[in-house]
């Protein structure tokens, strides 16, 4: 079965964020003064083949842990979808 | 001494780090590409500085996975000497042979310019010529410089004297308007637990011969030198 799997990813809270704060900045020039706090994170969407769900799953978490995100800074969530 | 440079797909500091060894020093130095699994007979191997597969996904996060970066770490675990200078730096973390991550510069903006270090630790084969406290003027050329790593892990570098350089004033005082790119404890340069790893953002390479203006990186150079 095709899978597509919807990755996003966060720095940790505990890590500053200079691009997010840049942003916000930027939204308080603009007048939009709404927004608290910005966060800018990292999208990936990719297309995987697996057996079932739990396959599909077991191999996004390993592509995350191994290469695509930093644990040392970046948490991450993601979620699958059926083809 | 023997070395080696080490060069990535991008690697654009890999030149003068082969000049400074070979130029310089007179130490044999031969360059090996990525690709090699397994290193010539050596004592240290250099990581250069530059843009290893375009800084994709993460800096170093590619360059990590290369096959060489496997004879990198047996060359390491055995005890002989890995110098990563700025993307080396970063590759060096990403490979987890150095601890912490590297950030956006505060600023966010890519910084080119000398800055000033101080020397923290002599006990290590790479400041061993150097003298505790010197200040030193060497340049940085990065975008992602601005070191974190957790509370433990900074406590970890700080009570086994791992800190090897600190941006500071030209006077070598500490405080966040010497610090050009946000790090922590305003780091420039760790080592490993082993101490025979560092990493580095500034580069030496760059001021260690009299024609390039500055010279004050050539002590590192010269520290390493003389070992064998």
């Amino acid at each position: 079965m095709t899978y597509k799997a919807t990755v996003n990813v966060t720095l940790k809270k505990s890590v500053l964020d200079p691009q997010g704060k840049t942003v916000l900045h930027a939204l308080e020039a603009m007048g939009l003064n709404q927004a608290t706090d910005v966060r800018v994170g990292k999208y990936f969407e990719l297309k995987l083949d697996a057996a079932g769900e739990k396959e599909a799953g077991d191999h996004v978490r390993t592509m995350c842990d191994r290469l695509l995100i930093n644990p040392v800074i970046e948490d991450y969530t993601y979620k699958l979808e059926k083809l | 001494m023997k070395a080696v440079v080490v060069v990535f797909p991008g690697s654009n500091c890999d030149t003068d780090c082969f000049n400074v060894l070979k130029d310089v020093l007179k130490v044999p130095v031969e360059f090996v590409w990525h690709k090699e699994g397994s290193l010539p007979d050596c004592d240290l191997v250099v990581l250069p500085g530059g843009f290893s597969y375009g800084d994709y996904l993460r800096t170093g996060a590619i360059a990590r996975f290369s096959p060489v970066m496997q004879a990198v770490k047996r060359h390491a675990d055995s005890g002989r000497l890995v110098f990563g200078i700025c993307n080396g730096f970063q590759i060096l973390l990403e490979a987890g042979l150095l601890p912490g991550a590297m950030l956006r510069n505060r600023s966010l903006q890519f910084i080119c310019k000398p800055v000033t270090l101080r020397v923290e630790t002599v006990k290590t084969v790479f400041t061993q010529k150097l003298k505790e406290g010197a200040v030193l003027e060497i340049p940085i050329a990065h975008g992602e410089g601005n070191y974190y790593c957790d509370e433990d892990t900074y406590q970890r570098l700080e009570d086994n004297d791992r800190v090897v350089f600190r941006y500071c004033s030209q006077e070598g005082a500490l405080g966040e308007e010497f610090n050009p790119n946000g790090s922590r404890g305003h780091i420039a340069g760790i080592v490993n637990e082993r101490r025979n790893v560092l990493g580095m953002m500034p580069h030496p390479e760059r001021a260690s011969e009299r024609v390039l203006s500055m010279t004050d990186g050539l002590g590192i150079w010269q520290s390493l030198a003389g070992v064998s």
